[in-house]
């Protein structure tokens, strides 16, 4: 049994430890974001974000991960209620099939977390881990740049760092 | 009113409840002869599936129910049809249900291919739902007592001119279910329209940027076991043996499946099925030999017995040409390259499977599957659920193939099969090597008269259809055999897809060699044979503009005489700045121009690339396009297929060629395969959608392939002065040809 | 006898001090300029100056002489033989117009712009004054050169493989870029005093061919040890920063990396054969040895451009020098190392109980655990898919080097190849993992895959790569 910290929450999963967390998010949490795209870190479809950085669960084994903060799509909000980045992906209508969509969005969600400002060049070399087949590129970064603006707007307004 | 005779069909009776009255007639039980007596074509494919509750369904609280045979592939179809039928209908898209292929549900209407779906389909629903909404008020008049040109439908209601109101949940009582559609609809002006034509939030977008179950790898039904399968390490390949005495005591699995070379393990838990795969498949000894053709593949193609079929064939006379060119353009194996590798659930109970698939054709899949299982086909369900993009037909269909063969193995328990990435990569049928070789004469003035060109190229569609194109079948120990495979005629075309040029000119002979011999498994890719012709015919184009001393674009313009096309032209070329490009060292503009299979949709592209001169890299720095869809029903929808057929095209044409040895595919993964990343994105693209009310619906997905393809390589050339004609363009390719 | 060692699959391979235009970092953070250690010292001498600016030359011309396609190509070739490319071209920036920022003990230098642009670059440079730079550390105001640019290599170069170099450069294209100030130490910012250095350890001459040696010898030893520099990374330097010649091709550093040592003291299982060296020159990657990794990728790229006989020279010199190992036979060796691969299925072995419910199970070893779930979904024993798969962890010169750094350095930062190139992604474990399950599963690798002892300073090394790279 190990107990994993899951978007704020603890969760007791009966797995392997060296199964890789991509699994346990799927199968035995039920969480759908992290999706199986090569399972061998090539293409960014699994990206979660631990302890802050964007990371491919695909090759993490959960042994690693007693302790740290994991945070998925499911984190950033919900269909009723989105978080920012989500409310700039549906605003951008940043999908096509919209299978990398969720791994796109933890890794550029670490970048927001960690960057108040970063240019339109960084924010392209910060997200070429992640593959986007169906060519979404444009809009993915039109959205994560509306979320940028939003969250430092917000932040400027509140005068203080805003998650 | 008339009565048509009634009959009963399962559908309605099941659909029905609570707002159905079911009556018996001893007429005969179908109405065939009477049709086939007054039978017009109907729109789109409600010519094949005619009652109108199969399209649309009213439910007794109002709400509406649309059924579609097409797939929602990501390219936003579903948002599309809604809209449609919301708008005809009068109801908000919220209040309407879409259910897309299903083989117990929905209308057959084949494949959802051929950027065919708002053809076939959009005008299907758009009818139906406008004569049901006429149906709607006819009944309203009735009940109201006043005439029905008082009435109209707005918010899931009929409303008079006076006020008053019946909801549509008070007007189906009875039901239509017998209804049959008819030639004509009334449909409502475009001017009118409050959805069709704005931009349209995807309905499908929220869920998946939440995480919601979204695509077939989300659903999970209880019970469910999690499988792989251990694919041959080459296409001949044959299973001696596999250590599965032992690989069934690891942890976890329950079964370990054989069926000559079809090689599969099932277990509980997803990451125990992988380990098990793993040591099944080390264990696993096969028998090999090399078949796959090396060096110069491209003749070794054309070397291969073809049939010749003639495309074109006009002449009108007219002087020798001036001046005479030739070139000849090559096209590498390419992938579909799925970013989600294939997956399927099948459940096998009593008799009956049930198969949850992202085929692209769950009918036809479905016969294919009873083929292979040798049961009835209508004791097998195939359902559409997402996948990721496929962009034609990749592995889909292989993996459903291989949850049927394991459902059925573990009767009761839902099996879920999940292919690995190298597997996708190796096995996924691929878009096929091409040789287009174009010969044209100029006369005096620099005007296209004479225009002459051959193309080779095995099939671009060996989709199910039969068992014998489920991949897994030719593993089984009584196997199927591929059957030999058939060209696709024209209009549409498959390898000769727009080997047509659109211009018009005197002269014209196209002549197609179809390869039924395939060296690689291969079958259709978004915009099948379309993406080499074009870019041979338009990087053609702008080698005789060259010689001919003209600009590229007005080059083309002279030769178009289809508006539309012109319009096209004239908008990329205006949004991209042509006239007053200023170009710049290591920088160079290109132009291509498609009518999609010379009959769908227009479109025209302008790129900027920049060309590093020491290195060969080239990236594509902005592109401007227009398209021409007829009506737009979803702008933005348009506008998101178009941004990504370019990138896409882009990946495909400065990237992307399948390799292998003598023996085995090598492109086995994303390292060997390499795609385009966000360092190769442009900066910008701009899409001008140039809307045509009221006009038949053309499709988009498929447009910007072939056309980004030319208006590259002419780019390149403008650039850099090298004439680049062998697909994809690599940076060593590009760098070869400059030189030091 | 010495077996030649450049570098390494799945382990790093550092090289020449001019590493590339290096491939985008993927990781989680982006990789800070490229360290080139050592590059020089000063002997700082209270009133000595010595090597005083020479006398500027005659008055410049700016007229453009036109150069013969031919000898233009043969320039191109040697580039790319010296890598020129790499040092003397940003990141992201425009081709030999400098800019690159090259951190050293001493403070940043910056690689200068050698394009023709009169203003900015060397546009008014004439092939005397180039031949100069390369083969005395001079440049054309007659200032001392710092041998960041390694011209105590390019001294050997012929004056004939200069001129084609000269018709290579002065054909690029011009790009005006001014190269930014260097930002170095004091007494380091003292030019004039590099005279001392020069006195000390610089010896200009060309190549002297070895009599008694092959015609390919010669080639491959006047290309290694002149226009290739191969010492300039992977021999050691003294404190002065020059190279120990007593310990040529014995081992050293470039740009965050370590250059294995080339001859007897390579920790390479498999010695190199002259034909496997050229494959791995050639083509970026050895069966027996691994992948071209880290600043080496660069130079695998020039020499895919380069003549093959050239390249074959190169491998030759490399693997006939004194200091050439004899050890066990590579079949022997490589068959074991086959074996020493993981299993990632016998950890879950039909007579190995599932782990989650064993007590024992947080006593097992962190780091098998840590490999199993991370490192063996690809470098695992079998071929369970039909993949292309990373050569066995036993045969990686990093795993068996005396120092971690290059294996902490491809576990932190992954390998990628260029946008659009094909070539071995790994993904960096950086974010994954914190630095103590790296050094954790580093520890494992080392004692399982090597023979050699194990690390003790795994976790120092991480805490300094974590520095260079700004954490």
């Amino acid at each position: 049994m190990i107990t994993l910290n899951v978007n704020g929450r603890a969760r007791a999963v009966d797995a392997d430890a060296d199964t890789p967390l991509l699994y346990v998010l799927r199968d035995h949490l039920g969480l759908n974001g992290a999706k199986f795209g090569c399972g061998l870190g090539q293409c960014g479809a699994c990206t979660v974000i631990v302890d802050g950085k964007a990371v491919f669960s695909c090759v993490t084994p959960i042994s690693v991960l007693g302790g740290r903060a994991i945070r998925t799509v499911e984190g950033l909000g919900t269909v009723d209620d989105p978080g920012p980045l989500q409310r700039a992906f549906i605003a951008e209508q940043a999908a096509q099939c919209g299978y990398c969509i969720a791994g796109m969005m933890m890794r550029a969600q670490a970048l927001i977390d960690a960057n108040a400002s970063p240019s339109d060049a960084q924010i392209r070399a910060h997200m070429m881990p992640n593959l986007c087949r169906c060519g979404t590129h444009m809009r993915i970064l039109r959205a994560i740049r509306r979320a940028v603006d939003a969250t430092h707007a917000a932040s400027a307004s509140t005068g203080g760092k805003h998650g | 009113m008339t009565r048509a005779p009634i009959r009963v069909s399962r559908r309605a009776f099941l659909a029905h409840a609570g707002a159905l009255i079911v009556t018996f007639s001893l007429a005969p039980l179908h109405v065939a002869a009477q049709d086939a007596a007054t039978h017009k074509k109907l729109p789109g494919s409600l010519d094949k599936a005619p009652l109108l509750d199969a399209w649309i369904r009213v439910a007794a609280d109002g709400s509406v129910t649309v059924f579609t045979g097409k797939a929602e592939l990501g390219q936003g179809v579903k948002t599309a049809l809604i809209a449609l039928a919301a708008e005809e209908l009068g109801v908000a898209p919220s209040r309407v249900a879409l259910i897309t292929a299903d083989t117990s549900r929905t209308p057959n209407e084949g494949y959802t291919a051929g950027s065919n779906s708002m053809k076939d389909s959009g005008t299907a629903i758009q009818n139906a739902a406008a004569q049901v909404r006429e149906i709607l008020i006819e009944r309203a008049a009735g009940k109201l007592g006043i005439a029905a040109d008082r009435l109209h439908a707005r918010d899931g209601a009929i409303v008079a001119d006076d006020g008053r109101r019946l909801g549509f949940g008070d007007l189906v009582a009875e039901s239509y279910a017998t209804v049959r559609a008819q030639a004509q609809s009334k449909l409502k002006d475009p001017r009118t329209y409050i959805i069709v034509g704005t931009p349209l939030a995807r309905v499908d977008i929220p869920a998946k940027v939440t995480g919601g179950v979204a695509y077939v790898q989300d659903l999970r039904l209880p019970g469910m076991l999690h499988a792989r399968v251990v694919l041959p390490p080459s296409y001949g390949a044959r299973l001696r043996d596999a250590d599965i005495a032992n690989v069934e005591k690891m942890p976890g699995v329950v079964k370990v499946f054989r069926d000559g070379s079809v090689l599969g393990v099932v277990a509980e838990h997803e990451f125990e099925a992988i380990r098990a795969m793993r040591a099944l498949g080390a264990s696993a000894h096969w028998d090999e030999h090399a078949s796959l053709p090396q060096g110069d593949v491209h003749s070794a193609l054309q070397a291969l017995p073809s049939q010749t079929i003639v495309d074109a064939d006009t002449h009108a006379s007219g002087a020798a040409p001036a001046r005479t060119l030739e070139a000849t353009y090559r096209r590498a194996y390419q992938m579909h390259g799925a970013i989600g590798p294939s997956c399927a659930i099948g459940l096998y109970r009593d008799d009956a499977l049930t198969v949850w698939t992202h085929s692209q054709g769950v009918y036809p899949l479905r016969g294919s599957i009873a083929e292979m299982l040798r049961m009835p086909s209508d004791r097998v369900h195939c359902i559409h659920a997402e996948g990721s993009g496929c962009y034609g037909h990749n592995a889909a269909d292989d993996a459903a193939a291989h949850a049927a063969l394991l459902a059925r193995a573990m009767p009761g328990r839902p099996v879920r099969v999940q292919w690995m990435r190298e597997q996708e990569h190796t096995f996924e049928p691929y878009g096929p090597a091409m040789i287009a070789k174009v010969r044209a004469g100029l006369d005096a003035s620099g005007n296209i008269v004479e225009w002459d060109s051959e193309g080779w190229s095995n099939s671009h569609s060996t989709r199910p259809g039969g068992a014998g194109n489920l991949m897994p079948a030719w593993y089984l120990a009584s196997p199927f055999q591929q059957p030999a495979p058939e060209p696709i005629p024209m209009p549409e075309g498959g390898g000769d897809r727009n080997s047509i040029p659109y211009y018009t000119l005197p002269n014209v002979h196209v002549v197609h060699h179809f390869i039924p011999s395939m060296p690689l498994r291969v079958s259709a890719l978004r915009s099948l044979g379309a993406y080499t012709n074009v870019f041979a015919i338009e990087s053609f184009v702008d080698e005789l503009a060259k010689a001919a001393g003209a600009d590229p674009v007005a080059f083309r313009i002279r030769h178009l005489t289809d508006q539309r096309a012109r319009d096209v032209v004239n908008a990329a070329a205006t949004r991209f700045g042509w006239e007053g490009f200023q170009r710049r060292r290591g920088l160079g503009r290109g132009f291509a121009f498609a009518r999609y299979k010379n009959l769908a949709a227009y479109f025209a592209v302008a790129v900027e690339v920049s060309v590093e001169r020491e290195t060969g890299r080239t990236r594509l720095v902005r592109a401007a396009a227009a398209i021409d869809s007829g009506q737009a029903v979803n702008p933005d929808g348009l506008r998101n297929q178009v941004e990504g057929g370019i990138v896409q095209s882009m990946s495909w044409t400065l990237f992307e060629a399948v390799t292998f040895d003598a023996t085995r595919i090598t492109s086995v993964d994303w390292s060997a395969y390499p795609i385009a990343r966000f360092a190769d994105i442009p900066d910008r693209i701009d899409v001008d959608v140039i809307d045509r009310p009221g006009q038949p619906f053309l499709g988009t997905g498929e447009a910007a392939q072939g056309p980004t393809a030319a208006a590259l390589a002419n780019a390149i050339a403008d650039a850099t002065g090298a004439r680049l004609r062998d697909l994809p363009l690599t940076r060593d390719r590009i760098k070869g040809m400059i030189g030091v | 006898m010495s077996a030649a060692e450049p570098s390494q699959g799945a382990n790093s391979a550092p090289a020449g001090s001019s590493a590339a235009a290096q491939p985008q970092a993927w990781g989680e953070h982006t990789r800070v300029s490229r360290v080139v250690n050592g590059l020089f010292a000063l002997v700082v001498s209270a009133g000595v100056s010595l090597g005083c600016a020479q006398a500027p030359p005659a008055a410049d011309t700016a007229a453009a002489p036109t150069f013969d396609p031919a000898r233009v190509a043969k320039g191109a070739e040697l580039a790319a033989i010296g890598n020129c490319h790499a040092c003397h071209t940003a990141e992201g920036g425009q081709s030999f117009a400098g800019g690159r920022a090259l951190p050293t003990p001493f403070g940043t230098i910056y690689a200068t712009n050698i394009t023709p642009d009169i203003k900015t670059g060397i546009g008014r440079w004439t092939e005397a004054e180039f031949r100069r730079a390369l083969h005395e550390g001079v440049d054309r105001g007659g200032h001392q050169l710092y041998p960041a640019f390694p011209y105590d290599h390019f001294t050997l170069v012929s004056d004939d493989d200069v001129g084609a170099l000269y018709a290579f450069i002065m054909t690029r294209e011009p790009v005006a870029a001014r190269t930014p100030a260097n930002r170095l130490i004091f007494p380091a910012s003292i030019r004039p005093l590099l005279g001392i250095w020069k006195w000390l350890y610089f010896d200009p001459g060309r190549f002297v061919a070895d009599e008694r040696q092959s015609a390919e010898w010669n080639r491959g030893a006047y290309l290694v040890e002149g226009l290739a520099h191969c010492g300039a990374c992977h021999t050691p330097r003294n404190f002065a920063g020059a190279e120990k010649r007593s310990e040529r091709l014995e081992g050293g550093d470039a740009e965050n990396w370590h250059a294995p040592a080339l001859l007897a003291a390579s920790p390479a299982p498999v010695p190199w054969t002259a034909d496997a060296l050229f494959g791995y020159l050639r083509n970026g990657f050895d069966a027996r040895h691994g992948l071209a990794a880290g600043p080496m990728m660069s130079v695998v790229d020039g020499f895919a451009n380069v003549p093959e006989s050239d390249v074959r020279a190169i491998a030759t010199y490399l693997t006939r020098l004194p200091g050439e190992r004899r050890n066990a036979a590579a079949p022997d060796v490589v068959a074991a190392a086959s074996a020493r691969e993981f299993d990632p299925t016998a950890r879950h072995a039909p007579d190995r109980a599932s782990e989650a419910s064993h007590a024992g199970a947080a006593s097992r070893d962190a780091g098998e655990i840590i490999f199993a779930g991370a490192c063996a979904i690809c470098h695992y024993a079998g071929e369970a898919l039909p993949a292309r798969k990373p050569v066995p962890l036993a045969l990686a010169t990093s795993i068996n080097a005396t120092d971690p750094r290059d294996a902490l350095r491809i576990v932190v930062d992954g390998l990628h190849p260029q946008p659009g190139d094909a070539g071995a992604i790994m993904p960096g474990f950086a974010g994954a993992l914190t630095d103590e399950q790296i050094v954790a599963v580093v520890d494992y690798a080392r004692a399982r895959f090597s023979d050699a002892p194990r690390w003790t300073n795994i976790a120092d090394t991480l805490r300094k790569i974590r520095r260079e790279d700004g954490k």
